[in-house]
């Protein structure tokens, strides 16, 4: 567990989308349209700056993930940290312009390996349970 | 630390009745002890004990009100053994639906 690359994993979402990169870099930096795709939010696209993203709150979950801005790269990376349920993770968005518009690759990174092991070993009953678990957060996150 | 942290909240809600105890308080919110024996159908030392296997794996909270101990759960705990992956895959797609909808609507 020294090696952080070797102890987590990675989320990868790859999309293709028919608008200019400037257009896409709007939508990902303008806190009002930030809010109309994500989430309420008091982002600045200032590397070094902290904001939250909100959701509504749910029993034992405030609704909130915190966050700070690591790299603000017009038109080509955003990237911020994103720390929410005793979780610290980082998300990097790379835009590459095509030929029809521009191709998104988002990565969150920083998942403990833990999680495999949490479902290879599962039994019904672990099935089940996580199965709940999963809905409760599913809600949480939305 | 996250590993060892996970086996403890592995090994406590391997046992049926405290996986019941703690689902129960994760819906439910707060609960006595009195209600949670009503509800596990076992004796109330055996709810006592269960719940101090959920507390050392930090998986429950208590405070003392009178002659009555109210527990909540803390799903807090539960972050090393989540699966991040799936639920974050999901997540982003479904908000990339939203980004797509969105550049739509948006001037040119």
């Amino acid at each position: 567990m020294s090696n952080p690359a070797e102890s987590t994993r990675t989320v990868v979402i790859e999309r293709q989308f028919s608008h200019p990169p400037e257009k896409l870099w709007r939508a990902l930096t303008e806190g009002p349209l930030i809010a109309q795709w994500l989430m309420k939010n008091n982002f600045e696209p200032v590397a070094g700056t902290k904001f939250q993203l909100r959701s509504e709150p749910v029993p034992n979950w405030n609704g909130v993930i915190d966050c700070e801005v690591l790299v603000v790269d017009p038109m080509k990376r955003l990237s911020y940290t994103w720390s929410t349920l005793g979780l610290d993770s980082v998300v990097l968005l790379t835009l590459t312009p095509t030929e029809i518009g521009t191709h998104l690759r988002m990565e969150h990174s920083g998942f403990p390996l833990t999680n495999q092991a949490a479902y290879q070993g599962a039994t019904y009953g672990w099935q089940k349970f996580l199965g709940n678990l999963e809905r409760v957060l599913e809600g949480e996150i939305r | 630390m996250k590993q060892s942290n996970s086996s403890h909240v592995f090994r406590a809600l391997a046992d049926p009745t405290r996986r019941a105890i703690f689902e129960e308080l994760t819906r439910r919110g707060e609960r006595t002890v009195h209600a949670l024996t009503h509800y596990a159908g076992v004796s109330q030392p055996a709810v006592s004990k269960h719940l101090t296997v959920l507390k050392r794996a930090k998986l429950v909270k208590h405070r003392r009100n009178g002659r009555e101990t109210h527990y909540r759960a803390q799903p807090d705990a539960l972050a090393p053994m989540v699966d991040w992956l799936n639920l974050y895959g999901a997540f982003w797609r479904e908000r990339f639906d939203r980004l797509e909808a969105l550049l739509e609507r948006m001037e040119p």
